[in-house]
Parts: structure tokens; sequence; C-alpha cells
């Protein structure tokens, strides 16, 4: 069961608003993606202060098998990565909605987030996956 | 998963201890387990893992003329080779370009086991029928076993005192590249003391009923179960080449730096243009490189030298081993001296890599 205090895009991250008034929030992976992509070994993340656009690709993931495209779930200026996945990208694999977050945005327009697939979708799209 | 895959004799096993099933080479195989690639390539690198391999082909070919006709298929020699004994080497077509890369045991004077990859089989067994049928018939005969036996390949620097505990004999005794015959909880094994990692280990021939028996008492015995993506890493690790990257139909394994496995004298398949390669050299050459950091090359990415490509990738992963990221790929002959700073276009990004003297990772000598 995904949490449910975030959202969820098709591409597989979670958005998490932290502050509504300062229009911060969280980013990350999801856990269906940590275990498809297996063990992770490099991040390419964007930088802070660079903008990010809604289901635009944002970075890199690869693991040991694969390299995959990260795509922004929200429209927004990064604020902050998470600089511990730069040494330990196991960190994703092991807490993907925790400790395994990739960065935090400054969101243009928090209603983007809203719009996005709750939990309980989100759960339902990953199983008929 | 694909329907029209092929099982192992193991695929429920593999499902129930949440073996992650992907298409290869026509089989449905496991490339990982839920502890993950990383994990199991360090139990082979330091205890023992267990890789299903029952994938790759067994085929017997036997006759009056099975040494003559493998002596014209092979790059290596098997006329030359003892009962008792395997030997790795390739098959060749005309040109010199590789069918398929195999090892093949000798069971008896006028017997022989060849493995050969899973996805090559059906082209080794009609490439091995055209030439009995034209040259070594009646005499010789060949006998795909695929299907009726499985193949384990038990891998890792505890696998020779693993061995003599669940062996009605000892094993270890046996040296690399040399087979025997033993039994395990009762079923008869086929084993050889060879493997696909770049650790001491042990493949074993099993009869089809008993493969899950056998599979079940290594794992009892403490060997981690292994899947296709660590055996990637670790036969990467040990430069070791994989059928469809380093070698091809249109490589030849003088490029590949496989010279020591081609026979410089005789007349076989490819033999034209492998002796005038051992003696003339070639234009391009299959090399190692690093580069520092977690962020791999992979196949097809290009390799420059002052912004003109020079050459192309063929492998690369991150090697958990060393810490470093590791390729390998075909660069021009002048840019192929161990040394040579490259520069790799990853996805549009440079990165300098070095070229390195391979093997990758050669496994600490033990007394």
């Amino acid at each position: 069961m995904s949490p449910e205090d975030r959202k969820y895009t098709q591409e597989h991250e979670w958005i998490k608003v932290e502050d509504v008034a300062t229009k911060t929030a969280v980013a990350g992976i999801t856990d269906f993606a940590q275990d498809q992509l297996g063990d992770i070994v490099y991040f390419e993340l964007p930088k802070v202060g660079e903008n990010v656009t809604h289901l635009v690709k944002m970075g890199e993931v690869e693991s040991v098998k694969a390299v995959s495209d990260l795509f922004s779930p929200i429209t927004g200026e990064v604020s902050e990565i998470n600089e511990k996945l730069l040494d330990h990208p196991e960190l994703v694999n092991q807490d993907p909605f925790g400790e395994g977050w990739l960065i935090k945005v400054t969101m243009n327009d928090v209603a983007e987030a809203e719009g996005l697939m709750s939990a309980q979708d989100y759960d339902a799209y990953t199983a008929g996956l | 998963m694909t329907t029209d895959s092929l099982q192992t004799a193991l695929f429920d096993t593999h499902v129930s201890l949440g073996g992650r099933m992907v298409p290869f080479g026509g089989w449905d195989m496991p490339v990982q387990y839920p502890e993950g690639i990383l994990a199991e390539v360090k139990a082979v690198r330091t205890a023992t893992g267990v890789f299903d391999v029952s994938h790759m082909g067994r085929l017997y070919l036997s006759g009056p003329k099975a040494t003559e006709f493998l002596d014209w298929v092979l790059t290596g020699s098997a006329s030359t080779l003892r009962v008792g004994r395997a030997r790795y080497c390739m098959i060749c077509n005309e040109k010199g370009g590789v069918i398929d890369d195999t090892i093949f045991y000798r069971l008896s004077e006028d017997r022989y086991l060849l493995i050969p990859n899973a996805g090559n089989r059906p082209a080794v067994v009609a490439w091995f029928q055209r030439w009995i049928d034209e040259k070594f018939s009646p005499g010789c005969i060949m006998e795909d076993v695929t299907t009726s036996t499985g193949l384990l390949a038990f891998q890792g620097p505890g696998t020779p005192d693993a061995m003599d505990k669940l062996a009605d004999k000892p094993v270890s005794e046996i040296r690399p590249f040399s087979w025997t015959e033993r039994a395990i909880q009762g079923a008869p094994v086929l084993v050889g003391r060879t493997g696909y990692t770049g650790e001491d280990g042990f493949e074993m021939m099993i009869q089809g009923n008993d493969v899950v028996k056998v599979w079940t008492a290594l794992t009892d015995s403490g060997a981690v179960p292994c899947g296709l993506g660590a055996r990637d890493v670790l036969r990467l690790e040990a430069a070791l080449p994989l059928h469809g990257h380093e070698i091809n139909e249109e490589t030849t394994p003088i490029e590949a730096g496989l010279d020591r496995f081609v026979r410089s004298e005789g007349r076989y398949l490819g033999s034209d243009v492998l002796q005038r390669q051992q003696e003339n050299g070639v234009e391009r050459k299959l090399v190692g490189f690093t580069l520092p950091g977690r962020s791999a090359p992979r196949a097809g990415y290009s390799l420059l030298h002052q912004g003109e490509i020079i050459g192309i990738v063929t492998s690369g992963s991150y090697s958990p081993t060393l810490d470093t990221s590791i390729g390998m790929g075909y660069v021009l002959e002048r840019h192929a001296e161990p040394g040579t700073p490259l520069d790799l276009d990853i996805r549009g990004r440079t990165a300098q890599v070095t070229l390195t003297e391979l093997p990758f990772y050669s496994r600490p000598r033990r007394s």
C-alpha cells in the first residue's frame, strides 16, 4: 500500500506537499519503481535552482541492469536535492517514501499536485501492470 | 513473461523464491531474486551461489568420427583433449565469425558433451547437422538432450568444501576444466570444474527429474540463488565474453583477444581467416576500460579519441566487487594499448575512461 499523504504519477514518481503557503513539496520514486529497477547505483538529478516541468524528464536513474529516465511529477523550481543519494543511492531501494526522497521543489501551482493520482488509484494502476 | 518460452525444471522453484522471471534466449529465467543483484554477486565472490543454467544447450556428439568432426567445427582441438577433461573454444563460420562459444567435455574416446548458449542452440544444431551430413556421416551422431536434463552452476570460493560434503565422494580433487561423475542425494551428476563467474566452482549436468532435488541440496547448504543479472556482472568483472555482445558472427576470436582458444595450425572452419589474423594482426581489438563512479557504460555507447569516434561499447556495468564502473568494447587497434585515455559518450555527457588490462577481477590465489 502506497502512503496516502501524497500523490502519484503514471511514471511512478510521488509528490508530497509539505507547506501550501510556501508551495514547497518533496518528490521521489515509488516502492513499485525501486522494486522494478532493482539495485540502484547512480542518480543524475537536476540542480538546485533548475526549473522542472510536470511529466518532463528531470534526470536519470541507473540500476545495475539499466538506465531509466526520471520525470518530474510537478512544475516548479528545485530548492534542494537529496545529497545523500550521491554516496548512498541504495537509500531509495531501502526507503523510497522516506530517506530516499529525490528533490524538494517550490511549486508554481499547488493545484497541479492535487490533480495527480491518489494512493488508492496508483496502487490499482500498478496492480494492472 | 511470454507464453512460447521454454521453462526449466526449476521454474516453479524460481517463482516461489520470488525470482523475477524474464524471457532470455527462448526461456523464462530469473534475472534476480528479492535480495538483489549486488547481494548475489557478493555471495559468489565471498561464499557460494547457485545458478539455474538449464537454458544452456546440452548436445552429445558420438561415434568413430566425432573427434574428427569436432576438430573441423571448433577452433579448439578435440583430438588432443584427454578423456576426463573439458575445453573452452569457439564455433566459427568460414569467415572466422563466431557462431557461438562453448565448453565441451570428452566423456570417452568417441563421445563428447558440448554446451552451446541458450539462444544459439538452434543455430549450432543446424550448423553441426549440416557439416555432419556433408562430411562426417555415417560415423558421427548428434543428440540434443537439453530439455530432458538440467544444468546448475555452483560458484564461489566455498564450493570445493561444500561439494565434498554434499557428494557421495570427494569432488575438490578434480582440477579446473576436468569432470567426474558423482551422486548428490542419490541423484547422478556429471560435475565439471568450470564456470562463468571468474570464481572457483562447478557446473553439474543432472537428469531432468533430479534437478530440483540437487538445487535444494545446494541451497540448503547455504548457497544463495543467483539470477542472470548477477551472472552478467560476474562474467563482466572476469572479462569473459558474452555472445551477442563481445562476440558474434561479425567478429572473430582474434579481434576479441581469444587467440589462446584458437588453433594456429591445422585446417578447420574459419582457420584461413583466423590464422591469417594471428599472423598479420587485426584492425580493431576488444579492450576493457574503467571510469570512476557508478554511472555505467552501456552497450552501444561510443568511444572517442579527440572528438573522433574510434570504438563502441559492447558491455558495461557498475562493478560492486571493484566499486567502479567497468566496460568492454571494440576500438581501432592503434588506440587499444592499456593506459590510453579515451572519451565515452554517456547519452550526450562525456566521461574520460582509461583502458586497462583484462580481466578487471582475478580471484585471489588460495593455497
